[in-house]
């Protein structure tokens, strides 16, 4: 094992070197620790994007080690973020609450205030009464803990589930898609209790910091996503260094051959569905108090196929690989969608980026897949010189498993 | 010269004598004259029950002139006449009891009766009992229709006298089912109300119970004491189970029987008014947030005699024990309304079973949908293994070429029929080329075939929403197809799903063709049984992919044309039944047809009966539905109908 983790020693070093770099320089560089030249807007932009590589690690840790191409991580990601935005909403309402009642002649009792919250928040779909959900959205601490269970029992009774009746390969990806659907469908309905298709807003104000400004505290959160960022990656490291990454890579690679030699497959599963699922679910908490806002269409099946669309771009089956995809093309995307990218004029045909980005993402998606199954991580490996031993040529059968033109002649 | 202005004085008015007894729909006018120039629809009704129920066959005539604000007054000597226009300022003048010209007259010795709206419809139902009786069997069902759309006891005679002289079956039939409602709504005979109404239970019109319902319509009421048994009384009230103790109370305060409740607001607000140096009642106020302090500091007002006092829990109930609430029915008769409620409930007990049926056609026509999205799927999912994400998008191509094809050949009827060969024409081209492209490259990676087909999926819609617009593109369907099979008021199906049951049910004859029957079947199945094999045995495996990928692409583009007739074409349309239809697969099982349409079939289904008890909440039917999937698929992981054998294995 230790031999393993010292095999990552290098990358790992390098990438958290480059992680506390980064947030340092973006420190000195935002407007509310040092010089201004980033906007807060940006910061909070490059806060989230460190979100999102967290979320994109624990993908590439089922996906890339263990070969479950998990359609729902990204809804675990969401439920992350909706049960941190219950507290921040919940608390911040109070806020506003309490202090608008303090002038009253007579002091409000505790079922008013509870009330006025309730009508605060729940006006907007049409009721004035907290739903059971809410039970805990009082407390800091209980919330913090739902962040991590929601997620974690819902991906353990889900899996529990699908692993147990071998339920693998596509088949599990599609099952995993229904999920997610029925989940936003469910988040869509108005009367759910967590305010429907409006979702959760207000999020960026943080409850007692009022009088903090927002370009302090997207400076906070950058760090504390950077923070998160480093930690997850850390337990990632150790968790593929180990004999438990070996049975995982070896899941991935042939996974009857595994439950063969004796290694309980479907526990190793579910423990890295389950624990991906509450690193998920912590990365989203990060991420929606930046973005200020949550909403059910957040966690459309499709946000969760773009999760693995990051992986695969960036590289499957090597944790940087995660991070650099899920940075990059959210960026980009951002870029181009936002507008900020120059039109293309062709004569008779602009090209607005805003219309075509999506196409060029989509086929691009389409030649990564074709041309370059290691993604942008495997542009490392050329600088190494550390290719694959060449097997090619012409296939001598149509199965995997057939022997290259090239072994036959051997 | 004053003797002869006597004379004809004397003359005028011994011919205006005699022309009431000789004229008499003019005498009942002249009787009436002062309310008719009045002209107002307070009090104008007397007049017009004055003419109808005169029993003059001149009646008519009157009331139609005057409807048609053809009724003049001759200022001259104060006669009616119906009154056409001449030439400039004449008029010609037609005398209603002789029905002959009766001379002209200049404009300027003439006033026109102008009716307004709600005079001219009292004139209407008025008239209703002449046109009932028409000749034109046309006017008599424009008559019997406005008796239906706006019932009333006065009609009830005439509509009775008119069904013997009918002579129209059809007309007759209608005549005498508005007779029988009519009966129950205002029929003063009980017996004959109670026969109508026993004789119409059971009828699922929509009418019958337009006309039972309002029969036991109630209202509440409070009583000290108990409520008198002369009432007919639906329920009496208990409080605390069928009403609760504060409505109840309320309702006592409302009719005076009882001393107002306090509430918490008027509670807060009494004690802010009675708020001094800083303590209320005795009780200092920042201890006021809690609700029993603020109660205390309340009685201690109420005690003190600023406020009214509030009644407690004891007085509460004693107040209710004396009284009683009641729901009385409207309708007098005790007879009538058990009669009604009995018919109600057995009319309950049709509805419900026809629902039922109605419930069944919905699911087939949804399962019908579901299995046409999925049947092409079937084929490069079921049959060949690949996944394809961007099958939704191949279902919105063939949707769009409809749209396409409508917008050159503008005849509905024939752009469809051309429509359906072009979109599968299109859809093979594009999975040809995808499978060429794309697919054939990834077939041992089947993970990476589902993410490459969805990065086309997301190129494809990105290209339609820049091609067509984000809005909707209508596809109308032909005329012929518009409209509904109705059954009854219950049950009626449209035709536009009656012909997606038979598309789908074509192209499930096709499928079975194709595989069973043509030498392209046989090679597809030997390929998806074993390709090394299939491919020692000659069979050119690349030609069968790309053929058999192309074939399951075109149908998913006929399938779009059927939805596009009446879902709204977006870019989005495909995405709105990928995940649905790969449910659809997987539940029934991969590699069986049958196993598709059992998919489809439990799919459809289940949506619609999961909506049927939540009507208003499609959403949660989805929900339930996808959830209850997943369950499925962990006790029946290869889906409804298995295949059997090493085939089955990934």
């Amino acid at each position: 094992m230790q031999s393993a983790f010292q095999k990552r020693g290098a990358s790992t070093v390098i990438f958290l070197t480059l992680l506390v770099a980064f947030t340092l320089l973006v420190t000195v560089l935002s407007e509310g620790m040092g010089i201004g030249v980033i906007s807060t807007s940006f910061v909070k932009t490059l806060g989230k994007t460190l979100c999102l590589a967290l979320v994109a690690i624990s993908m590439d840790l089922v996906w890339g080690y263990a070969g479950i191409l998990s359609l729902g991580h990204f809804a675990f990601f969401g439920l992350g973020g909706y049960m941190i935005g219950m507290w921040l909403m919940y608390e911040r309402t109070r806020e506003i609450v309490v202090s608008s009642l303090a002038d009253a002649p007579i002091p409000p009792t505790a079922q008013e205030v509870s009330d006025a919250i309730a009508n605060q928040i729940f006006g907007v779909v049409g009721s004035a009464d907290f739903p059971l959900i809410w039970v805990f959205a009082d407390s800091l601490l209980a919330q913090l803990m739902l962040v991590v269970l929601v997620p974690g029992v819902l991906a353990g009774v889900f899996g529990w589930l699908a692993f147990r009746s071998r339920v693998a390969g596509v088949y599990l990806s599609i099952l995993t898609q229904a999920m997610t659907l029925a989940l936003s469908l469910y988040l869509f309905q108005n009367d759910n209790g967590l305010r429907g298709n409006n979702g959760l807003s207000g999020l960026q104000n943080l409850p007692g910091l009022a009088e903090v400004s927002q370009a302090l505290v997207s400076v906070w959160f950058l760090w504390g996503a950077a923070l998160a960022l480093g930690l997850g990656y850390l337990l990632a490291v150790w968790v593929v260094s180990g004999k438990f990454g070996s049975v995982l890579r070896g899941i991935r690679d042939d996974e009857a051959r595994v439950r063969f030699l004796g290694y309980p497959v479907e526990t190793y599963k579910l423990v890295l569905f389950t624990g991906t699922a509450c690193m998920a679910g912590i990365a989203g908490a990060l991420y929606y108090p930046q973005a200020g806002i949550i909403n059910p269409a957040e966690m459309a099946p499709i946000a969760s196929i773009y999760l693995a669309v990051w992986v695969a771009i960036g590289g499957r089956g090597r944790l940087y690989g995660a991070v650099i995809g899920a940075a990059f093309v959210s960026l980009v995307s951002s870029w181009f969608t936002g507008g900020q990218a120059p039109n293309v004029p062709l004569g008779v045909y602009t090209i607005k980026w805003v219309d075509w980005w999506l196409v060029v993402l989509g086929l691009s998606f389409v030649l990564v897949t074709l041309f370059a199954p290691k993604g942008i991580g495997g542009l490392f490996d050329l600088l190494e010189r550390r290719t694959a031993p060449d097997r090619h040529g012409a296939d001598l059968g149509p199965d995997q498993g057939a022997l290259r033109e090239k072994e036959a002649s051997e | 010269m004053k003797h002869l202005l006597i004379a004809a004085l004397a003359l005028a008015m011994t011919s205006s004598l005699a022309r009431a007894q000789e004229a008499p729909i003019q005498a009942i006018l002249q009787a009436q004259s002062a309310l008719i120039m009045e002209n107002s629809r307070r009090t104008i009704a007397p007049v017009i029950a004055a003419v109808s129920g005169s029993g003059l066959p001149q009646a008519q005539d009157v009331l139609q002139a005057w409807q048609g604000k053809k009724l003049w007054q001759r200022t001259t000597d104060g006669l009616f006449f119906r009154a056409e226009k001449a030439d400039g300022a004449t008029y010609n003048l037609y005398d209603f009891d002789t029905r002959d010209a009766s001379g002209s007259a200049p404009v300027s010795d003439l006033e026109q009766i102008k009716p307004n709206s709600g005079i001219r419809a009292l004139i209407g139902s008025a008239l209703v009992q002449f046109q009932l009786q028409d000749a034109d069997p046309k006017r008599r069902l424009a008559a019997l229709t406005s008796v239906q759309r706006n019932p009333s006891a006065d009609v009830l005679e005439p509509l009775r006298g008119s069904i013997a002289a009918e002579n129209d079956p059809m007309i007759r039939a209608m005549k005498v089912r508005a007779e029988r409602l009519l009966t129950i709504a205002y029929d003063a005979d009980e017996a004959a109300r109670i026969k109508a109404i026993s004789e119409m239970s059971g009828d699922l019109g929509v009418d019958v119970r337009a006309t039972l319902n309002p029969l036991l319509v109630t209202r509440r009421a409070v009583f000290v004491g108990a409520p008198p048994a002369t009432l007919n009384i639906a329920e009496i009230l208990e409080p605390g189970t069928s009403i609760e103790v504060t409505k109840a109370y309320d309702m006592l305060v409302e009719a005076d029987l009882a001393p107002p409740r306090v509430t918490e607001a008027q509670v807060r607000s009494a004690l802010a008014e009675n708020a001094e140096g800083g303590r209320v009642g005795g009780i200092p106020i920042r201890q006021l947030d809690d609700p029993d302090m603020r109660l205390r500091a309340y009685a201690a007002l109420a005690a003190a005699g600023s406020v009214p006092p509030a009644p407690g829990a004891a007085q509460i109930a004693q107040a209710l024990k004396a009284h009683s609430i009641a729901d009385i029915y409207l309708e007098p008769s005790r007879i009538v309304t058990d009669a009604v409620s009995e018919a109600l409930g057995t009319i309950a007990l049709t509805v419900g079973l026809n629902q039922t049926i109605d419930l069944v056609l919905d699911g087939l026509s949804l399962t019908s949908i579901y299995f046409l999205a999925a049947i092409g799927l079937a084929i490069t999912f079921g049959v060949m293994g690949v996944i394809n994400m961007a099958h939704g998008e191949f279902i919105m191509m063939g949707a769009y070429t409809g749209y396409v094809v409508q917008q050159i050949i503008p005849n509905h009827t024939a752009s469809i029929l051309v429509a359906i060969p072009v979109a599968f024409a299109v859809t093979f081209a594009a999975g040809v080329v995808m499978e060429r492209l794309v697919i054939r490259w990834l077939y041992n990676r089947p993970l990476e075939t589902l993410l490459a087909t969805f990065g086309v999926s997301i190129a494809l819609q990105q290209l339609a929403k820049n091609i067509f617009g984000t809005q909707a593109r209508p596809l109308t369907s032909p005329a012929w197809l518009d409209g509904a099979l109705v059954i009854n008021d219950v049950v009626a199906i449209s035709f536009i799903r009656i012909a997606i049951f038979v598309l789908a049910v074509f192209f499930l004859g096709v499928y079975l063709f194709i595989m069973r029957r043509t030498r392209l079947g046989l090679e597809t199945r030997a390929v998806t049984q074993n390709p090394r094999m299939a491919s020692s045995m000659g069979i050119n495996l690349n030609k069968v992919n790309m053929l058999t990928f192309g074939l399951g692409s075109g149908i998913a583009g006929v399938a779009g044309v059927a939805i596009g007739l009446f879902a709204k074409v977006t870019s989005e349309l495909g995405s709105d039944y990928i995940v649905q239809s790969f449910m659809t697969v997987v539940v029934g099982g991969v590699g069986n047809i049958w196993g598709t349409l059992a998919g489809a079939a439990m799919i459809g289904f289940l949506q619609k009966g999961i909506e049927w008890f939540n009507p208003s909440n499609t959403l949660a039917a989805q929900t339930f539905m996808i959830v209850f999937i997943i369950i499925f698929i962990q006790f029946r992981p290869r889906g409804i109908i298995a295949l059997k054998g090493r085939a089955a294995g990934d």
